[in-house]
């Protein structure tokens, strides 16, 4: 390539340069630039709005400080001591049962000498379909009249169940929905434990005579507890944000029987318009997801120092 | 009874385990692929036997009500866009956290933000983004979604690729410095082929989030610019729910997870075990 004439040659090296002596910070700026307007400048915005009422007119929106209106909005709110409830039902039982399903699966496909390849591959199907897509397909399989999960009752002679139309069984069908997605999730992260397991200290504990359970309670647990113990986290805290399967299979009913968090966010600011007080609501998550998340790490230092 | 040796009794458990986890894993998609081809009367009935149609498809594809093929311009628009700069930006903020000293709370105040944000439920930030995008005129934009979208998948991308930047051996850098290559070449002739994987992981799970992002594309855009997950759920939530259509819609949005999972496989499962394991 020949190079370009003159002055204009200089300037590109001059560029050049600028842009080698400056890489450091304009290399992480735009991210900054972007975290700022995208995500803390709405957290801030969040703030204001949490203390402000915002009606909608003619022309453009409407602020005006409120703050104890939305506090007592939130005092009214009969569907929130429901809501929390059934988040926290929801993230318990849903991620104990993935945790638990998901290390038995590992141990055993990790214990395999063939098919771990295919295994691995199903596994993956459920984590990458969309969402939507899963509440949809499940929402079908639910259905009183014809769904899969009524047919199979049918076949051992049981009457037809009202899945999504109780509100008994609401919340363990979306329970039963999440397990299904989320189990492959928590058996990659701990299937890669498992395969990254040091052969000759199990070996070592095998020749010394340890029985299969003294083995799993006393060698591999242990060393699985690291990759135990981020799974949980991660699961836990992305279990908080469930929406779009709830969303789609019961919205939340009948009642508010399997309302989540999220899914009661959406209702205050987009259902019932409640800007202000969503903001409020969204506030008091946000301090609760990260106090969540500084127990968690306070958890496991204590651990990693034990 | 036949007895077993123990090798052969492990190898049956294999076999039945797979077998389990075949029907549990697929059986959903195979029941659900099965009624996208029955008629309404055959779904209604539950029944197994049934003369299979191609309407559903059709319906959902070319009917003047459904707005699938647009939800899929939309989708793989605002996929790739968000993809491509999810990609540049969080390159450079890795490599740039990575490589370079900045001071420790720059660092620290940079991962713990990303972090704390990957952890909040997208729904408290949704009524903030829906006034700004209001005040900015960029509601019901696919510019909006875009942006949003980078915003998620970023600290995603920032730490996978930070992983890979650190495997890295230091040396190789250094020898290029030494011979006297600039930063900026040292970092897009060296050290950027060594984290193609990365880079491919990345990109195939940004794709895939954002082609999956629900609660965002729902409130910020209206039914022109809405994507195939919002298409989606229309058929699940309309009054008069239209179950083949619901179906075949669902088998539909989840082909392209499928092509992704035959091709980047190697790269999606160390992007999803990768940030955990280290």
């Amino acid at each position: 390539m020949t190079p370009p004439p003159g002055p204009a040659r200089r300037r590109r090296r001059g560029l050049v340069e600028v842009l080698n002596a400056t890489f450091k910070h304009w290399s992480l700026l735009p991210a900054v630039l972007l975290f700022t307007l995208l995500t803390a400048y709405p957290v801030v915005n969040l703030l204001r709005m949490a203390v402000s009422t915002i009606e909608f007119r003619e022309g453009g929106e409407n602020w005006s400080f409120t703050p104890l209106h939305n506090w007592s909005l939130l005092l009214a709110d009969t569907a929130l001591a429901p809501v929390v409830r059934n988040t926290l039902v929801f993230v318990a039982v849903a991620v104990a049962i993935e945790m638990v399903a998901g290390l038995a699966l590992a141990l055993l496909i990790g214990g395999l000498a063939r098919g771990k390849a295919v295994m691995r591959t199903l596994m993956i199907i459920p984590i990458l379909v969309p969402p939507v897509a899963i509440g949809s397909m499940f929402k079908l399989m639910f259905n009183h009249d014809f769904g899969f999960f009524n047919q199979i009752l049918g076949w051992v002679g049981i009457a037809p169940v009202s899945w999504l139309g109780s509100t008994k069984l609401a919340l363990l069908s979306v329970i039963i929905v999440d397990v299904w997605h989320w189990v492959p999730f928590i058996f990659l992260i701990l299937f890669a434990a498992v395969e990254g397991l040091p052969k000759e200290v199990l070996e070592a504990a095998r020749v010394d005579g340890a029985t299969r359970g003294q083995l799993l309670r006393r060698v591999t647990l242990p060393l699985l507890m690291p990759a135990l113990t981020v799974a949980l986290v991660f699961r836990a805290i992305l279990a908080f944000k469930t929406f779009d399967e709830v969303y789609l299979l019961t919205g939340g009913g009948p009642g508010t029987s399997s309302e989540l968090l999220s899914l009661h966010l959406y209702k205050v600011f987009f259902e019932q318009n409640q800007l202000g007080y969503g903001a409020l609501l969204s506030v008091f998550t946000i301090i609760g997801v990260l106090s969540l998340m500084v127990l968690a790490r306070w958890l496991t230092r204590r651990w990693a120092l034990r | 009874m036949i007895k077993l040796s123990a090798a052969s009794r492990a190898a049956l458990l294999g076999w039945l385990m797979l077998g389990l986890a075949l029907v549990v894993i697929v059986g959903p998609f195979l029941w659900i692929a099965v009624a996208s081809f029955k008629q309404p009367i055959a779904i209604l009935s539950g029944t197994w036997s049934f003369t299979p149609t191609l309407d559903n498809y059709t319906d959902v594809l070319l009917s003047k009500r459904s707005d699938f093929l647009a939800g899929v311009r939309n989708s793989l628009i605002v996929a790739a866009a968000s993809t491509a700069i999810v990609l540049v930006v969080g390159t450079l903020a890795a490599y740039s956290l990575h490589r370079f000293a900045w001071a420790r709370w720059v660092t620290l105040g940079f991962l713990g933000w990303t972090l704390a944000f990957h952890m909040i439920p997208v729904l408290t930030l949704v009524g903030p983004w829906y006034l700004a995008f209001k005040q900015l005129g960029l509601y019901d934009t696919r510019l909006a979604l875009i942006l949003t979208h980078v915003s998620v998948n970023l600290p995603m991308a920032v730490w996978l690729l930070m992983s890979f930047f650190k495997d890295i051996p230091p040396e190789i850098e250094q020898a290029a410095l030494v011979d006297g290559c600039h930063p900026l070449s040292a970092f897009w002739y060296v050290v950027l082929p060594l984290v193609v994987p990365g880079l491919i992981a990345a990109g195939v799970l940004a794709f895939v989030f954002s082609w999956n992002e629900f609660s965002i594309a729902l409130n910020l855009v209206s039914q022109s610019n809405a994507t195939v997950p919002v298409v989606v759920a229309k058929f699940a939530q309309d009054y008069e729910i239209q179950h083949g259509q619901m179906a075949a819609a669902s088998i539909l949005a989840t082909i392209p997870a499928l092509v992704l999972m035959v091709f980047g496989q190697r790269f999606i499962v160390q992007g999803l075990t990768m940030g955990s394991v280290k």
